[in-house]
């Protein structure tokens, strides 16, 4: 805590201290109604007086849920995606990163220039020529057509986000090493790699929360092969404006948010600790 | 050759302190090589060329072009346009109306998720460790929360029929997402749940790295809490309060999945639409993909303005790229 201390007086704080109680209550609200809901029997949900908790847990909106023609694969679809951006842009991202803040060369102030002006292109404006190229290359309806573009759409955060990281090893580790002998490429593995793998982890919550969340690319892409699909659209599938499910969606909505959760809470502290350095640069 | 720090090399190494003289090569394998930073640069340029720049070239091609669906599936030829789309798009009240719109619900967005962020962000520094967890375990959650799972539970939280907030605030059947201010105002809620949490923390980090010997003499020169916020601690985190806004600007102007899936594809009429689902909607739904086309142009430029804006104000703080 940094604030002064002794200027927040008792009462202040007391009363900062329930607001802050009540806030995360709101706050997490929603959340809670989820998974309650997803829990509630069916006459329970769609009933006129809802009741915040319930006393018949039943688990039979996640077996419809499951029952669904393939729920299962989506999810793994969806976590293949996930994963592979992850993985494919942090490693990209890292050597560009590199690239940029460990060398000085023509362009790089214009290079990381571009990367800035690339992050505030709206993908979602891209859609339809990408609709057009996935069409020509055949990737329509396969899930590299959600892992391509989401890759090329998390590097330019990514690669921002870095160099602040890689900015931070000291040069004369650099130069020790050299003279130990060790090669570039151990140097960049051995010695980079694992002091900027913090900063690796804080930047691919961005990039796993993008494409995990993905709805539009899935829903423009993957046209007529479902076995493709993503949960996002399996989730709508429970979700007819006039008569949802709600049961369906919330016990899918909770299957859907329990990894991004376990994501978060794993990365949580670096999370935090990272952003303060990439911004603090 | 670029001087740098010997003294440091060797507190890392132990005793052996390096020193060099100009006539020995700089032993940094980094450094002044010439082809090494493009090879580390090459898949990153690979990928960002062909999934974004060339991307982003053919949507300005399209956009001049006759696409509709005749051409895309049909075969025929497509014909040059010239700014054709862009005059049957400024000529319809419909596209002004969206923008007006679209610009008017970003900004409500912006402001209320910058001034709910930065007020938790400050409210977090005053409390004591278990109510900070409890908020920030909260916030993460929310943040974590992918958007079309956060809109469905959202609309059965204001559900007219089984959501507990209409019960909660007796307001009987009311429906929420049949007005149009009404329906936006829901988005914007879901919006600013799912999007303060990023704020709030980076603003918190920020606060955090503020030397407490700054806080302490402000104290005591007897400012009040306002006056710290505003006179010291807000000047030193304007580099992070830049980066939330802009990066704020950008998410929100861009709102797609809550407005699709709360407002079930742009709200009654499209009384609910914003630039990007009319996008969306002129493309794929009519398949007039030249004016969706011409749509994305636009929001790219809007964005770019204000990219040219954040940019400057970065060459201001006198911040090195």
């Amino acid at each position: 805590m940094n604030l002064p201390r002794a200027r927040v007086r008792r009462p202040w704080r007391l009363a900062a201290e329930a607001s802050a109680l009540l806030i995360a209550v709101v706050v997490a609200f929603p959340l809670y109604w989820m998974v309650l809901s997803a829990f509630k029997p069916a006459g329970e949900i769609e009933s006129s007086e809802p009741r915040p908790w319930t006393l018949a847990p039943s688990l039979d909106s996640f077996r419809r849920v499951f029952g669904q023609q393939e729920f299962g694969r989506y999810f793994l679809n969806s976590l293949l995606v996930a994963g592979t951006v992850v993985i494919a842009s942090a490693l990209i991202a890292f050597l560009a990163a590199t690239a940029v803040t460990r060398f000085r060369f023509r362009f790089r102030t214009t290079l990381l220039i571009m990367f800035l002006v690339a992050q505030m292109v709206p993908v979602e404006a891209l859609t339809i020529p990408l609709f057009f190229l996935m069409r020509d290359f055949g990737q329509l309806n396969t899930l590299g057509s959600l892992i391509l573009p989401h890759i090329a759409f998390s590097l330019p955060f990514a690669i921002w986000m870095l160099r602040g990281f890689v900015k931070a090893v000291p040069e004369a580790l650099e130069e020790a090493a050299y003279i130990d002998g060790a090669s570039r490429a151990r140097f960049l593995w051995q010695i980079l790699f694992p002091l900027v793998f913090p900063g690796l982890v804080a930047t691919s919550v961005f990039s796993f929360i993008s494409t995990w969340n993905d709805f539009l690319f899935a829903k423009s892409f993957i046209i007529s092969d479902t076995s493709q699909s993503t949960l996002p659209m399996a989730l709508l599938v429970f979700y007819k404006p006039d008569d949802p499910d709600w049961g369906g969606v919330m016990a899918a909505s909770t299957v859907m948010t329990i990894p991004v959760l376990v994501f978060f809470v794993l990365v949580q502290r670096r999370l935090v600790s990272g952003l303060g350095g990439a911004v603090k640069d | 050759m670029s001087v740098s720090p010997s003294g440091s090399g060797g507190a890392v190494r132990g005793s052996v302190t390096v020193r060099r003289g100009s006539s020995r090569r700089s032993p940094r394998p980094f450094g002044r090589s010439s082809g090494v930073p493009w090879l580390y640069l090459a898949p990153a340029l690979v990928v960002l060329g062909g999934l974004l720049v060339y991307p982003v070239y053919q949507l300005g091609l399209i956009s001049f072009l006759e696409y509709t669906q005749a051409q895309v599936s049909g075969g025929e030829p497509t014909t040059f346009q010239g700014f054709g789309n862009y005059a049957e798009l400024f000529g319809d009240g419909e596209f002004w109306r969206v923008l007006l719109a679209t610009v008017v619900f970003a900004a409500a967005c912006v402001v209320s998720t910058l001034a709910v962020g930065c007020a938790l962000a400050v409210l977090l520094t005053r409390v004591r460790a278990l109510p900070r967890l409890a908020l920030m375990m909260a916030a993460l959650g929310a943040w974590a929360t992918p958007a079309v799972t956060g809109s469905t539970v959202w609309l059965l939280l204001f559900d007219p029929d089984f959501g507990p907030v209409n019960r909660m605030l007796g307001l009987g059947d009311h429906s929420w997402t049949y007005g149009r201010f009404s329906a936006f105002g829901l988005v914007l809620l879901e919006v600013v749940w799912c999007s303060f949490p990023f704020v709030m923390v980076t603003v918190y980090a920020g606060i955090r790295a503020v030397p407490a010997e700054v806080l302490e003499a402000a104290a005591l020169d007897g400012a009040s809490q306002w006056r710290i916020w505003r006179s010291v601690l807000a000047p030193m985190l304007r580099p992070i309060l830049v980066v939330v806004t802009i990066q704020s600007v950008i998410w929100d102007f861009k709102v797609f999945t809550q407005i699709y899936v709360m407002t079930n594809g742009g709200g009654i009429a499209g009384q609910n639409l914003v630039l990007n689902v009319y996008a969306y909607q002129k493309a794929f739904a009519s398949s007039q993909y030249s004016l969706g086309s011409a749509i994305g142009v636009v929001m790219l430029l809007i964005l770019l303005a204000v990219t040219l804006v954040y940019l400057r104000l970065l060459r201001r703080q006198g911040e090195e790229l």
